[in-house]
């Protein structure tokens, strides 16, 4: 039948290697997908070019001492982000202190001790977890988490550790604190999964010599697994960090939103991309607006470093994923 | 040697698989509570009204979601008519044609935007979009949560294109087939499941998504009838009747939260059982 198609087409046999069907539908198929692929290219330096853009008049006005600077002003118009850095980082590596022992000691059980039976089961409900939107966790979270956190974990904290600087103001349950479990819980899968990917990856023979020398199953983890996969353990961290950073919805409905920086973790406070979440709908402009992007450009900066830093130790960046994971 | 000693190691080695079982277990908690509660409180405040009416002013109790719903359904529309071509058609690209560079350029410009908090997608369109023409809009909500699709279908495309055995694009150009009506009929075709099944997977991620809409879709109480106005969703309404110090507005948004998980984990596992053993054959 093609061979019927084709030489319609060309009239002689002879023609068929001198005119190949569909040229120009190739051209044209080629630059449309090229200018699709191309497109993606485009967005990261529009993101890039956009944030920049809108915050030139507030980096032109503060300069560096926008990062140093704690007040928040509208009505002075004087802006500084150095509250909701403090709040992004502190609750972004409070989460990530929670999770990661979490994470490794989850991804180990998986990998290394778990019956065939519970691990795909466990596995398929770590990517449910995953899978819950941002804002349903933030609703759980206003009415289950930070009343119980309240009532149970911290008046016992205040008891106990209210000496330390970490814990004093009153707990209302908003605060710092619950904005980073409630982080801890989001960023629980991405590095449970990542961690699985890099123990699986370590070489059975690896395992079978540490037992061989008659290691226990916790040597074998100890010594074949995990030292060999340091790296990976650090690049799936630092993916989580990332996740953490950026966190947005649930933060906001947990954090308190204050713009007052304090030592106390039961304080409010916020970060930056709840910042950011909580000015929408209002009309802003000029210096406010600009200082709202430049808040914006640091997110995307922090962002995309940790990303970039990630993926060099796990080696993934641009790279093709594995089939299969 | 001391058989205390050897005893000593396997109590060891025990204990830290009793702590390693405790992590799982303890990972997997918040999904069965979030799961218990959302089931608990969800279902008594769900009713017929809540995806039939609109939403009732301030004190009125009473009332539904029922535009929130349909606005999130135009959203995804949009969305996947900016997200699916260019995400399906640039993984061609990669799959297909691209060299090695190129390649390694576009993957490395996904995984940065697809690590992009939600947040700033939200506000660069609405420097793009919402302040030049001072309105906020379905097309630019539509545009925020397509332009998030774009890295996730462009990967997960290029991937199933990948697992298409080259055997099958040689017997093809044996045929003389024309390159793109290779890549349109045999390439996509063998790999379509796995690609929808990405399509699918990053509608759910998009549907769920609240913060590129605060500053695009702005929200409201009533029917959208013209896609250049503001458009409620459901995420946004549920943020911003949990936030609320009303009671009821409180219980719509477990209603709320509860029917948004339920079609986001309904796509999930759809998706799973979709593909689950049936792409033998791609798996090399």
């Amino acid at each position: 039948m093609n061979a019927a198609i084709v030489s319609g087409k060309t009239g002689s046999p002879a023609g068929l290697a001198l005119a190949p069907p569909g040229k120009a539908g190739d051209k044209v198929f080629r630059l449309l997908t090229w200018l699709m692929a191309m497109m993606v290219l485009a967005l990261l330096a529009l993101v890039g070019w956009t944030l920049c853009r809108g915050s030139a008049l507030s980096l032109t006005k503060f300069g560096w001492s926008f990062c140093v600077h704690s007040d928040w002003d509208p009505v002075n118009g004087d802006f500084g982000a150095l509250t909701f850095i403090y709040g992004t980082f502190v609750s972004s590596l409070l989460a990530l202190f929670i999770a990661l022992p979490l994470s490794l000691g989850t991804a180990v059980y998986l990998t290394e001790l778990a019956p065939g039976w519970v691990r795909q089961p466990a596995i398929s409900m770590i990517e449910m977890l995953a899978a819950i939107p941002s804002v349903v966790l933030g609703v759980w979270g206003i009415f289950v988490m930070v009343p119980w956190l309240r009532d149970g974990p911290y008046p016992l904290l205040l008891k106990y550790f209210g000496f330390l600087p970490l814990f004093r103001s009153p707990a209302t349950g908003f605060c710092i604190l619950s904005a980073s479990v409630l982080i801890a819980i989001m960023i629980l899968p991405i590095i449970t999964s990542i961690a699985r990917e890099v123990f699986r990856a370590v070489p059975d023979a690896q395992r079978e010599a540490a037992f061989a020398l008659g290691a226990t199953r916790w040597e074998v983890t100890r010594l074949a697994v995990l030292r060999y996969s340091v790296r990976g353990i650090f690049g799936a961290a630092m993916l989580g960090l990332g996740r953490a950073l950026g966190e947005t919805m649930a933060v906001t409905m947990v954090i308190g939103n204050s713009d007052k920086i304090s030592a106390s973790l039961l304080s409010p406070g916020n970060t930056l991309a709840s910042k950011i979440a909580n000015e929408y709908a209002e009309t802003l402009k000029g210096i406010p607006l600009s200082a709202l992007f430049e808040l914006g450009l640091m997110l995307l900066l922090v962002t995309v470093v940790t990303n970039i830093l990630a993926h060099l130790l796990i080696g993934a960046l641009g790279a093709r994923q594995r089939p299969g994971t | 040697m001391n058989p205390w000693y050897y005893h000593w190691r396997k109590i060891k080695s025990s204990c830290v698989s009793a702590l390693c079982l405790l992590c799982a277990l303890v990972v997997i908690a918040p999904l069965a509570l979030v799961l218990f509660n959302l089931l608990q409180k969800g279902a008594s405040s769900l009713d017929l009204h809540f995806f039939t009416q609109l939403p009732k002013p301030v004190g009125e109790s009473g009332g539904g979601m029922a535009n929130a719903i349909v606005g999130s359904a135009t959203l995804l529309g949009l969305a996947g008519l900016m997200g699916i071509p260019v995400g399906v058609l640039g993984g061609i690209y990669l799959s297909e044609f691209g060299s090695l560079r190129m390649n390694w350029a576009v993957r490395f410009a996904a995984d940065i935007l697809n690590g992009t908090p939600s947040i700033v997608w939200g506000i660069v369109v609405y420097a793009l979009v919402v302040l030049p023409i001072t309105r906020y809009s379905a097309y630019a909500a539509g545009l925020a949560l397509g332009l998030m699709m774009i890295p996730l279908i462009l990967r997960t495309t290029e991937e199933m294109l990948v697992m298409v055995p080259n055997s099958y694009r040689e017997a093809a150009f044996a045929l003389g087939i024309p390159h793109w009506k290779i890549v349109l009929h045999i390439v996509l075709k063998t790999a379509g499941r796995g690609i929808i099944t990405g399509i699918l997977l990053a509608a759910a991620r998009v549907a769920g998504e609240t913060a590129p809409l605060l500053f695009t879709a702005l929200g409201n109480d009533y029917w959208n009838h013209n896609l250049s106005d503001p458009i409620e969703a459901l995420p946004h309404k549920i943020f911003i009747y949990a936030s609320s110090p009303f009671s009821d507005w409180n219980r719509q948004a477990w209603a709320g939260a509860l029917v948004l998980i339920l079609f986001v984990l309904a796509l999930n596992i759809g998706v799973r059982v979709m593909t689950r053993g049936r792409t033998p054959h791609l798996a090399k």
